[in-house]
């Protein structure tokens, strides 16, 4: 029995900035202060609070240290865990009060929060399975294979409304559903899109990370309702701690006899391969990724057929995102009603966000649905930093569009997103200030979808490309109004005529910018303005020389030598040298440089 | 793309019998040509033509399906990589907090575009969508160092502990 238990985040974002090395670091002053035998380390997956990277909390108190450095380490240990003097300066400063420190659930970041498909996430060591199973794990497995028939598995999930989490939105038992029934027996597979490839979009990597067990539990349990005893999942290889966690996991589920033969003793087999994607973000739809499994180019074929019919190697297929897996095995345990009475009436359960961009609080959160984006922004996010202004919330990645400030009181489910012109995607949550160009964005998200473009349609790898070329000269101010007209026809025939999901979504981030932000469009075009101080083309820095100081120091600065003047004197900008690299606003002191 | 460097294959013996043993042991299995081409990476660092030939002609599969998936994904390169590789992340959230000045003050320092190696083998350069470490964006990696809350100015600082 230990006493404490410290658990250190070992997250990709915390790793990230060092939290490998407090782990060591604490084992050996634990060990140095002959504590070994009374104080645990762990290392768990995420906690969601990534902005304040490394995180340790000790428990049973619950004390959340923030930002930890290795130099802090002798001192927690030394008087926190030898002395159970809590070291207040570096525990996170929002839980400090007058009485005391305050429970991490009653803080901002997490008071709203209901923490359903990240339940496990930084409480549990995933590399143990035996952790799992103490939080219930499995528990769910061994309900569905005794006690339900798999049309009762699949009538609960049809009742609790789980929508699929990886984008659609298709509800998860009708799914299931068509693949048990549109073909009768014979081979089929049970597939986990873990190619999370929304760029700013991480809560699946997080639960692989934090808690691999709930996505195989919950495959295996899919693969009975279907009837099928073979599961692939399919992940990216930019995640090597969510594959090693994986491989891991799913070598103890087969040591512990969870996955493999007879399951349970009940005569039901299953069992799970890994497969890594190799970064390319058309295999996140369905047919693609399959297609990709079956060791080709990931292009994707037209539906129908339909995956439920004939998916991977051409069998009857269900394939499901790493998120939705997370819930199912509470759904069953807790019943189809306790999910269905969470979330707005045609979205049910929680939803996890990655929150990103110009937010204070970035990291993970898990939200019931119909929780405002104010909320999420504001409360959750704890607001915008350095006292700018809130433009847009970018949601739905490279597929979604932007909501403006008018929208921020609007309940997130799937059909009030789309309503607004954006979608749920996967859950990226990106927010933009009053210094993001939303045309830069555009065509930001455009060059992504240039460059993953499969190419096998004609409106999705040509038309891309030139929605990208207008965008760019726009950007440079290059532009007619006619363009603007001609970028609008052009989206909605790539809407209209591209194969699969990603061609045919592909210009939202266009039209959802040109329907709230028309105004950007037109300063860049007829004004030949930025307004948000991005476009470089558009840009001319000039000093203000009631301002200037004559420090000279811009002057030195200057790459290009555009800057003149003498010591104590205003300085002028040559624009006709200028690069416009910014670098001479970033030195003045004195705030006399501005760019227009 | 001008300055690809196109060294000479230089696989040893070693090597070639680490792969045989790789594609022995998947090519029975369903779908093995990914796996296989990834280990190969692995053990080849980059899949130059002669790699993918032998892989090719060991699992009976046409060069030119082999060619076509090892040019459909990104993860695999046909060219040799730096000794250091950089890669910096374009995901939304690092871009929207600036990491594309980032991007191209690495291209200025070094000379390269995305894509390419210096010419002394040193660094490569890439870009790469979110490697899910948001909350430290921008955020660049240097095998496997992870430089977070970066600013252009700080770029040439960071690669010289490199040189």
């Amino acid at each position: 029995m230990y006493r404490s238990h410290v658990l250190v985040c070992g997250g990709t974002g915390c790793t990230s900035s060092g939290s490998l090395e407090i782990f060591e670091l604490l084992k050996k002053e634990i060990a140095k202060n002959g504590l070994a035998e009374e104080v645990s380390v762990v290392q768990t997956g995420c906690h969601g609070l990534c902005a304040l990277g490394p995180i340790m909390i000790v428990y049973p108190e619950a004390t959340f240290y923030s930002m930890v450095k290795p130099e802090y380490i002798p001192e927690i240990v030394s008087e926190h865990l030898l002395k159970g003097r809590v070291v207040t300066k570096y525990v996170y400063q929002e839980t400090v009060t007058d009485s005391g420190i305050k429970p991490l659930i009653d803080t901002d970041f997490y008071k709203k929060q209901h923490r359903i498909a990240l339940r496990n996430c930084g409480v549990i060591n995933p590399e143990n399975i035996e952790e799992y199973i103490g939080t219930r794990g499995y528990e769910a497995l061994g309900k569905v294979l005794t006690e339900m028939s798999p049309d009762d598995v699949i009538k609960c999930i049809l009742d609790s409304g789980l929508r699929g989490r990886g984008g659609g939105g298709f509800p998860t038992g009708r799914k299931w559903q068509l693949a048990k029934d549109l073909v009768k027996g014979g081979q089929k597979y049970v597939c986990c899109n873990a190619d999370e490839g929304d760029p700013g979009a991480f809560m699946d990597r997080s639960v692989l990370e934090g808690d691999p067990h709930v996505v195989l539990e919950a495959m295996a349990i899919a693969g009975y309702a279907i009837g099928a005893n073979q599961g692939y999942i399919y992940v990216r290889a930019e995640y090597p701690i969510a594959v090693d966690r994986l491989n891991i996991a799913i070598r103890q589920a087969r040591e512990y006899g969870l996955l493999g033969k007879n399951i349970f003793d009940t005569g039901f087999d299953f069992d799970i391969d890994l497969r890594l994607g190799a970064g390319a973000f058309v295999c996140g739809e369905e047919t693609a990724l399959m297609t990709s499994i079956e060791g080709n180019r990931g292009e994707p074929r037209p539906r129908p057929p339909f995956p439920a019919e004939k998916g991977l190697f051409e069998k009857p297929t269900i394939l499901n995102n790493v998120e939705t897996y997370a819930n199912i095995p509470q759904i069953i345990l807790n019943g189809a009603d306790w999910f269905a009475s969470m979330g707005t009436e045609k979205s049910k359960g929680t939803k996890v966000f990655a929150l990103g961009g110009k937010i204070k609080n970035t990291g993970l959160v898990e939200i019931p649905m119909g929780t405002t984006l104010r909320e999420v922004v504001e409360d959750i996010g704890g607001g915008i930093p350095n006292g700018k202004k809130f433009k847009a919330a970018q949601t739905g990645g490279p597929s979604g569009g932007c909501i403006p400030a008018e929208h921020f009181d609007i309940p997130i489910d799937y059909d009030n997103l789309i309503a607004i012109g954006s979608m749920m995607g996967s859950g990226g949550l990106i927010v933009m200030d009053e210094d993001n160009c939303m045309v830069d964005i555009a065509k930001f998200f455009l060059e992504f979808t240039v460059d993953e473009s499969c190419g096998k349609c004609t409106p999705c790898r040509i038309g891309t490309k030139r929605l990208y070329e207008l965008l760019d000269k726009i950007t440079k101010g290059k532009a007619t109004l006619e363009d603007l007209d001609k970028l609008e026809e052009l989206c909605y025939y790539i809407k209209d005529n591209s194969l699969c999901g990603l061609g045919q979504t592909a210009p939202n981030p266009v039209l959802s910018t040109l329907r709230y932000f028309k105004d950007e469009y037109i300063a860049h075009v007829v004004e030949k303005r930025c307004p948000a101080g991005v476009c470089k083309d558009l840009l001319s820095f000039a000093i203000d020389p009631d301002k200037c100081k004559g420090c000279t120091l811009c002057a030195r600065q200057c790459p290009a030598g555009a800057i003149s003047g003498t010591v104590k004197e205003p300085h002028v900008i040559n624009t006709d040298k200028c690069v416009k690299c910014g670098a001479c606003i970033e030195k003045c002191k004195f705030g006399a440089i501005s760019k227009k | 793309m001008g300055s690809k460097t196109t060294v000479p294959f230089q696989g040893t013996k070693e090597q070639e019998e680490q792969l045989l043993a790789v594609i022995n042991e998947l090519k029975d299995s369903k779908g093995s040509l990914m796996p296989i081409l990834q280990k190969a990476q692995d053990i080849y660092g980059y899949l130059p033509i002669e790699v993918q030939t032998m892989i090719a002609d060991t699992c009976g599969i046409p060069l030119e399906k082999v060619y076509g998936v090892a040019t459909f994904y990104s993860q695999f390169s046909l060219y040799p990589k730096g000794k250091y590789k950089i890669s910096v992340c374009l995901g939304t959230a690092c871009y929207v907090k600036g990491s594309g000045d980032i991007y191209s003050k690495l291209q200025e320092l070094l000379q390269i575009e995305g894509g390419q190696c210096t010419a002394d083998g040193k660094f490569s350069l890439d870009a790469c969508r979110c490697i899910g470490a948001c909350g430290l964006a921008p955020v660049m990696t240097i095998n496997d160092d992870v430089y977070g809350r970066l600013t252009a100015d700080e770029i040439a600082g960071v690669l010289a502990k490199y040189e």
